[in-house]
């Protein structure tokens, strides 16, 4: 009986070979994405137990991670939470790293990165308690404060950049809520915040300045029309274009009226920097109709158009549809159609006019430091793309401080400074209010910030110069607050 | 003439008193090191818990040196550190979940390691000789199969995580299938020896296995449809896979044929799948199995997909004794007990467990080797082989190998049929390998050779 008993030992190595792999595969292959399974509740605990890195805004700390007495050991604070509630989103025990920074540099923050393996390794050593990266970011609080004032209760947003790097100095969406509620260890509390938030027909916890549903841009589109007309070699910022009162749309038997009733311009002629500054529908629908729609789309995608970016918080590409016909085309060539956009796009199709035609990529993460102040991140300005060339950007430069010295937007208009900006009024149904719409960027001559402003509801139909009225102001102020640090 | 010269095989028990040593030296820094993890100090009882311990096992080896002082001297450390840490996970768990005093897991789980030992002390004072239990087979397998139906009683069983092999008297709840397995072991060894030659040498080859009579087939489909009984009725797969592999490997190793092995496993499996297409319970447990994370089994339980988080939190190294959160586990000190130490040993500890295991059975089996009579080696190698066989299901259930059951790990888990029941197959243990290892008694040799015309050579 003992050769069985022999082979039978070797079933048995067997069946613990078995074993040591199967315990391999889990605790060792298998490891980190099991930790990562969004149910894990470990994990969730230790991120707790662990103080979790801030994040700063001009040095101070905008959200922080305060001691408790309870088994999660540490709470998440915001400080003045409703201005930078879409910045820093929330970091919950129920529903965990939520939106926003908290979300997007969840690793560094919670200090489980890579990055910080190190680091990690030598505070299992020593017992010192693990702590995470603080990240700080390129928000200029006076431009925030200014943006989320400026707004009020309106619904909208506001996004601004520094043309000349991509940093976002203020990003604001309305309206906004208090990421408090959502951060407290009490579960039912929080869940009853969270039902309620959801359940807002004003979506609160919508980012509107780079998610959300995105906007019909408006007249603002009508820079990107430019910038391909200017850049396809065919005009110039004096070239006379048709400027009727109507333009019949091709294929159709509607037509595309002005904004205002009458033509542009004596003749049905306008020049085109008159026709932007005064946001000249029929001028504009024609060039698109000349221009093409792919032409359109490979302007618009130069500024950033259907780029999937990440700031680091992920936005939704803005889009200029393909394969539209003429009539189509024509209405894109305004804005209108299905053309979709962020704010945070349309300031970038400013920024980039304004850097001489290169649109840097956007970033709201300036520094990360490890809990020893080691510098782990710098962020680094990148080119996003070349928009247009010099030569177009500075003829755009010129059309678009007319529109607010003499134009629609003359309420952008800065004692000292000149600034280039353009108004929009998106329509988006019939009987709805439209959308106000102004981007801008200033000093025009050496730009410092650019800005796009969008106030849900805040036009009037039939007068562009009331969606310039309501949301260049805030542009603005905005662009002050920049300026004058 | 060559004279042959015995040499006198050694009794090995200071090694085992050393190992000991070094045995009861891991747990208690086990247990100092939960003290110092929770508490931030070494915890008070540490003298006490220690000696209590070491008294404890320090019975068993003074007892083999006087009853079985051959016995394989690993066997015993080897339960000792087992149970010890066991001991340990269950006090750590107590801490966390404030169970303290004599309502704590680990005070009981004591008394049940005392009763335990006491059980196997009583075996190795009364038992001198394996081979006296032979005359019980047919009483085991009576005993066996009763304690094995038990459960299914109406008032008696109970129904515990999903599957019916507990009794209830009272307070107390008891998995008799733990004793089960022993007279079963006890049973098969007795039948299977007498039996042997039938079931070996008569039959018929085809493709190259010889194949039994159809009417020797009569045991094994006994034991088939009694294991199917047991999945089908106590929907436990774990014991059905138990006791039908014990059969069938101890009718392997009586028989030496490997036709056996292949009507047994085909057997298991198309009785498995069959109970899988019949009964909901079965496809629970299947859909668990390969499907944890999905919505439907996360409705039904989260108990392997807590496990998995578990172990996956200690990674290589583990957490360290008490500072992971095997608490957040469902039946962590019993049924759930491996994903306890893979959480806070890391893989490492858990590696190290199962090469105990895997240690422990193997000696096991080599005493099976060892012995010199057919009951000893079918009985010694049933011991083992269960022992072997509970492992895979319990470890193989956790990480997913096979659909989790609920048995316990021996000597490391919480429940007190289970611990009597694994100190008592250690008991049988040592006495058939003292038997293994004991020499032969001596013939005087000067009568051989004046008398015997052919010299007798004794081959061991």
């Amino acid at each position: 009986m003992n050769a069985p008993i022999r082979r039978l030992a070797a079933v048995v190595l067997v069946l613990f070979g078995t074993l040591l792999l199967s315990s391999t595969y889990i605790q060792f292959v298998q490891a980190s994405s099991l930790r990562d399974k969004p149910g894990n509740r470990r994990t969730l605990l230790e991120n707790y137990a662990r103080e979790r890195g801030p994040i700063l805004v001009d040095g101070k700390a905008i959200a922080q991670s305060v001691p408790t007495d309870d088994e999660l050991r540490y709470r998440r604070r915001y400080s003045t939470a409703e201005l930078y509630a879409h910045i820093t989103g929330y970091y919950s025990f129920v529903y965990g790293a939520g939106s926003g920074v908290e979300r997007s540099e969840d690793s560094l923050l919670s200090g489980s990165s890579d990055q910080l393996f190190y680091r990690r390794m030598v505070d299992l050593v020593t017992g010192r308690k693990a702590q995470g990266a603080s990240v700080e970011l390129t928000i200029d609080p006076a431009a925030q404060k200014a943006a989320a004032e400026g707004l009020g209760n309106q619904r909208g947003a506001v996004v601004a950049l520094d043309p000349r790097t991509g940093a976002i100095l203020a990003l604001v969406s309305s309206p906004t809520y208090d990421p408090n509620r959502l951060t407290g260890h009490d579960v039912n509390k929080v869940q009853d915040a969270y039902k309620e938030l959801n359940a807002d027909e004003d979506d609160p916890l919508v980012d509107r300045a780079i998610s959300g549903d995105l906007y019909p841009p408006g007249s603002t589109f009508k820079l990107v029309t430019s910038a391909a007309a200017l850049s396809s070699g065919k005009y110039n910022e004096h070239s006379q274009v048709y400027g009727g009162a109507r333009l019949d749309l091709p294929q159709t038997t509607s037509d595309l009226p002005n904004d205002t009733p009458g033509p542009c311009g004596p003749g049905n002629r306008v020049d085109l920097t008159h026709a932007l500054e005064i946001s000249c529908n029929t001028a504009f629908g024609s060039l698109g109709l000349t221009l093409g729609g792919d032409a359109l789309r490979e302007q618009a995608a130069k500024f950033g158009f259907g780029d999937r970016l990440n700031v680091p918080m992920p936005v939704t590409p803005s889009t200029v549809p393909a394969g539209m016909n003429p009539p189509q085309t024509a209405q894109a060539a305004i804005g209108q159609f299905d053309v979709r956009v962020t704010p945070l796009q349309m300031a970038m199709v400013s920024a980039g006019i304004a850097n001489k035609g290169v649109v840097m990529s956007p970033y709201a993460v300036k520094t990360v430091r490890s809990p020893d102040l080691d510098v782990l991140e710098q962020a680094r300005p990148q080119e996003l793309s070349e928009a247009v060339s010099p030569d177009v950007a500075a003829q755009l430069t010129r059309m678009m401080q007319q529109v607010v010295t003499g134009g629609t937007g003359t309420r952008a208009q800065i004692p000292g400074v000149s600034v280039a900006g353009k108004t929009g009024t998106a329509q988006q149904g019939k009987g709805e209010p439209p959308h106000a719409w102004f981007t801008a960027f200033a000093p025009a001559d050496d730009p410092k910030v650019a800005v796009a402003v969008v106030v849900e509801d805040g036009g009037r139909a039939g007068s562009e110069a009331f969606g310039g009225r309501v949301a260049a102001p805030i542009a603005k102020s905005v662009m002050e607050a920049v300026l004058n640090r | 003439m060559t004279t042959v010269t015995t040499l006198a095989p050694r009794t090995r028990r200071n090694v085992e008193l050393l190992l000991l040593v070094f045995a009861v030296g891991i747990v208690l820094l086990a247990y100092a090191g939960v003290g110092i993890a929770v508490n931030g100090t070494l915890p008070p009882s540490l003298l006490s818990y220690g000696l209590g311990l070491a008294a404890l096992v320090g019975a068993v080896h003074v007892t083999l040196r006087l009853r079985a002082s051959y016995a394989d001297p690993v066997l015993l450390p080897i339960a000792t550190v087992l149970n010890g840490l066991g001991l340990v996970m269950i006090h750590r768990l107590d801490l966390a979940q404030d169970r303290a005093g004599a309502s704590s897991f680990a005070f009981r789980q004591l008394v049940w390691m005392t009763i335990g030992v006491v059980l196997c002390l009583l075996l190795l004072w009364l038992l001198s000789d394996h081979r006296r239990l032979q005359r019980y087979t047919y009483s085991a397998m009576a005993a066996g199969l009763v304690l094995l139906l038990l459960p299914l009683v109406p008032v008696l069983g109970k129904n515990i995580n999903g599957s019916r092999i507990w009794i209830g008297l009272g307070p107390l709840s008891f998995q008799p299938g733990e004793l089960a397995k022993i007279l079963l072991a006890l049973f098969f060894a007795g039948y299977l020896v007498q039996t042997r030659d039938a079931l070996s040498l008569v039959g018929r080859r085809v493709l190259g296995f010889s194949f039994p009579r159809a009417r020797d087939l009569g045991p094994i489909l006994v034991a088939w449809l009694a294991s199917l009984g047991v999945l089908v009725f106590e929907r436990d797969l774990g014991s059905s896979l138990l006791f039908f592999g014990l059969f069938v490997a101890l009718l392997y190793v009586a028989t030496e044929r490997r036709s056996w092995i292949a009507i047994g496993l085909g057997l298991f499996v198309a009785g498995c799948y069959v109970a899988y297409l019949l009964f909901g319970h079965v496809q629970t447990r299947v859909l668990l199995w390969l499907h944890p994370f999905s919505q439907k089994a996360l409705e039904t339980s989260d108990q392997i997909v807590r496990g998995l988080y578990g172990m996956a939190n200690g990674g290589l190294v583990g957490t360290g004794l008490g500072r992971g959160r095997p608490d957040l586990n469902y039946y962590a000190e019993s049924d759930l007990i491996v994903p306890s130490f893979g959480e806070e040993l890391g893989l490492v500890g858990l590696f190290a467990l199962l090469l105990l295991y895997l240690v422990f059975v193997e000696r096991g089996l080599r005493t099976a080797l060892g012995v010199r009579d057919g009951f000893g080696k079918l009985f010694a190698t049933g011991l083992s082989f269960t022992l072997a066989l509970q492992c895979f299901v319990v470890v193989g259930g956790v990480t997913r190998v096979i659909p989790l059951t609920g048995l316990t790990m021996p000597f490391l888990s919480y429940g007190g049929s289970s611990l009597v029941a694994n100190w008592a197959i250690l008991g049988l243990l040592l006495r058939i390998s003292d038997q293994a290892r004991r020499p032969a008694p001596q013939v005087e040799p000067t009568n051989l050779s004046q008398d015997a015309p052919t010299e007798v050579v004794r081959i061991a």
